[in-house]
């Protein structure tokens, strides 16, 4: 303390030596987010205006790359594709994530075992996964059809039919919905057992206090949720590229599974157009952007903030 | 409203109804019943998949090819694992993955910690706004960098090395274990660090000798978080190794399960047995560790 009556030449140097420090210890991710974050999203913004095949240097040709987008067919189904499969997914996932958290935060006896169960499988590797789900749905020996018919239940195809390959992700997608159920079952511990006490001296029911007590006070949890929900299932990608790759055809049944990210891998490692693909990704980029900042907007009419420890 | 007084813990377990004398209602053991139903057959049949993979792994390939299917295998075939394991190098696979986990390992426990002391603990100009960057680099979609990223290491000559997969690892070690650890240092009083400082302590001291080892809980989450990510990535080595010989264990059984697929019998029986090869270590690493990783999720709110 006695330093700090000093002169402020020598004040002036502590501050710089100061930020020289704080500097030094975050210098690794700021190098970092430069590096192998900012300068490829840049140049993906710059790739995405060339013709580059990777052998040559690329060529800039303007906006014929986006022209070409609006035009190629398969870019749409990749659209088609990536909206539905998050129209669906998304809801069910958060919504059986959070049932879960909600029916296991009560007296249960062996809570402890009932939650390894359902949260053991979302740390099963996804190429395990995928594997052992393709499996599962195979039309003639998988178990999901055993069990169908077992219960003289019509079996379906499945991964294998281009309707329902899509529904069938999303079934897989759910066994991993205890990542989910974790968090939110967190969000409800964190909330006081006082504001339940008072709820229920006011006579509320239960859905009254689901609606006035439990769903104000996850609304943050459950908004950081979706985001992130959002967008990870618009950027899926290992499980469908994992079918196509034990099916032999990325995308396949009749591109049913050509999600944009396969599009994007297909067009720049199959086909070598780096150019080509970079706007497909700045395009599905500007996609997650619009419907984040969407998500962001509606923050304000139900996300509740204050009283939070 | 808010104050009303409740005595001791009579409505703890929720009983959702109002504060009325807890007499024994049959609508409430239904309840129950119905809870436990919902509870014990939902987590049955979270397992039944594991399960299946298990007795897939343990029968002969006739077996798994038969209606009505057999439920356990009529002789254990143990020697699955032993065909499957060495009809391709996965032993060289699984080098490689140890490898690659250990090495990105160290890169993302030295220097996540380092970048969350600066951000808990060190006033330098412009620290929010940069922190909020980091913290905002989590919704950058990694497919608008993946692309160019490949680039730059194809640019490098890292193509086909295990660069790629373990160099970015030294950069900060991703947002999410610095978010982590800068909340588990803010809980920490300052202080320790004040008292450390007039010890004549320099800022390296405090950081290696006094918070990191009070840290060492959170620190051990941020390693088991790791682990499973590294363990079981598949986007990067898919995009970056492309020979056999450097694949790691994801790779392999991505490999395994498209020869699987493409051959005229489907050997689901030696598959299963690799992927679950895979999936033991980090099942036993949850299993072992799970106590932290839900204090983790506590703490941060944020699934890794």
């Amino acid at each position: 303390m006695a330093l700090a009556m000093s002169s402020p030449r020598s004040a002036a140097r502590r501050a710089l030596r100061r930020n020289i420090e704080g500097y030094l210890f975050v210098s690794p991710v700021v190098l970092g987010l430069l590096i192998w974050t900012l300068i490829p999203f840049v140049t993906a913004f710059y790739f995405s205006f060339t013709k580059y095949d990777l052998l040559s240097p690329p060529i800039f040709r303007g906006v014929k790359n986006y022209q070409h987008l609006l035009h190629d067919p398969l870019f749409w189904q990749g659209v088609k594709v990536t909206l539905g499969f998050t129209a669906m997914f998304l809801p069910l996932s958060i919504g059986a994530g959070l049932a879960m958290a909600l029916l296991l935060n009560q007296k249960v006896r062996g809570i402890g075992l009932l939650r390894t169960a359902f949260y053991i499988p979302s740390i099963v590797p996804l190429v395990a996964t995928a594997v052992l789900w393709i499996w599962i749905f195979d039309p003639d020996y998988g178990l999901l059809n055993d069990a169908l018919r077992a219960l003289h239940l019509p079996a379906g195809l499945w991964l294998v039919d281009p309707g329902s390959a899509l529904p069938s992700l999303v079934l897989m997608g759910l066994w991993g919905v205890g990542g989910g159920m974790i968090v939110f079952l967190a969000g409800l511990q964190g909330i006081s057992e006082e504001y339940y006490e008072a709820a229920k001296i006011d006579g509320a029911s239960a859905i009254a206090q689901f609606r006035h007590v439990t769903l104000p006070l996850l609304s943050s949890t459950l908004f950081y949720q979706i985001v992130l929900g959002l967008i990870a299932s618009l950027q899926y990608f290992t499980q469908a590229f994992i079918l196509g790759g034990v099916g032999s055809n990325m995308g396949a049944p009749l591109n049913s599974t050509l999600f944009l990210t396969i599009y994007t891998y297909q067009v720049a490692f199959s086909y070598t157009q780096m150019g080509y693909a970079c706007a497909i990704s700045v395009m599905l980029f500007v996609m997650i952007l619009l419907l984040t900042l969407i998500l962001f907007g509606t923050q304000r009419f139900w996300v509740f903030y204050g009283d939070r420890g | 409203m808010n104050t009303s007084v409740v005595q001791g813990s009579a409505a703890k377990d929720s009983a959702r109804m109002p504060a009325t004398p807890r007499a024994r209602q049959p609508g409430r053991d239904l309840r129950r019943i119905l809870l436990y139903t919902v509870l014990y057959g939902g987590a049955a049949l979270f397992l039944v998949p594991l399960a299946w993979m298990f007795l897939t792994a343990l029968k002969t390939l006739p077996e798994n090819l038969t209606y009505p299917p057999t439920l356990l295998p009529k002789i254990a075939q143990w020697q699955n694992f032993k065909v499957a394991w060495t009809n391709y190098d996965f032993t060289l696979y699984t080098y490689h993955t140890v490898f690659i986990t250990g090495t990105s390992m160290v890169g993302v426990l030295a220097t996540s910690s380092l970048c969350a002391f600066g951000f808990a603990r060190l006033q330098f100009w412009g620290r929010d706004f940069l922190f909020m960057c980091v913290i905002a680099s989590v919704m950058l979609p990694f497919t608008v960098t993946v692309l160019p990223l490949y680039i730059i290491f194809k640019d490098l000559g890292w193509l086909n090395t295990f660069k790629p997969l373990i160099i970015p690892a030294w950069f900060g070690g991703g947002a999410f274990n610095i978010f982590l650890l800068r909340q588990f240092f803010m809980t920490i009083p300052r202080d320790l660090d004040e008292a450390a400082r007039i010890d004549g302590c320099s800022t390296f001291g405090i950081f290696w000798r006094i918070l990191l080892p009070l840290a060492k809980p959170a620190v051990a989450v941020v390693a088991i978080f790791w682990f499973q990510t590294s363990w079981t990535d598949f986007l990067g080595p898919v995009i970056y190794l492309n020979s056999p010989d450097k694949f790691t264990l994801a790779m392999g059984v991505y490999q395994y399960a498209s020869d699987v697929g493409a051959a005229p019998v489907h050997h689901q029986e030696l598959l299963m047995c690799v992927a679950l090869a895979m999936v033991l270590p980090s099942a036993l690493v949850f299993l072992a560790a799970q106590r932290y990783m839900i204090r983790g999720v506590v703490l941060s709110g944020i699934k890794g």
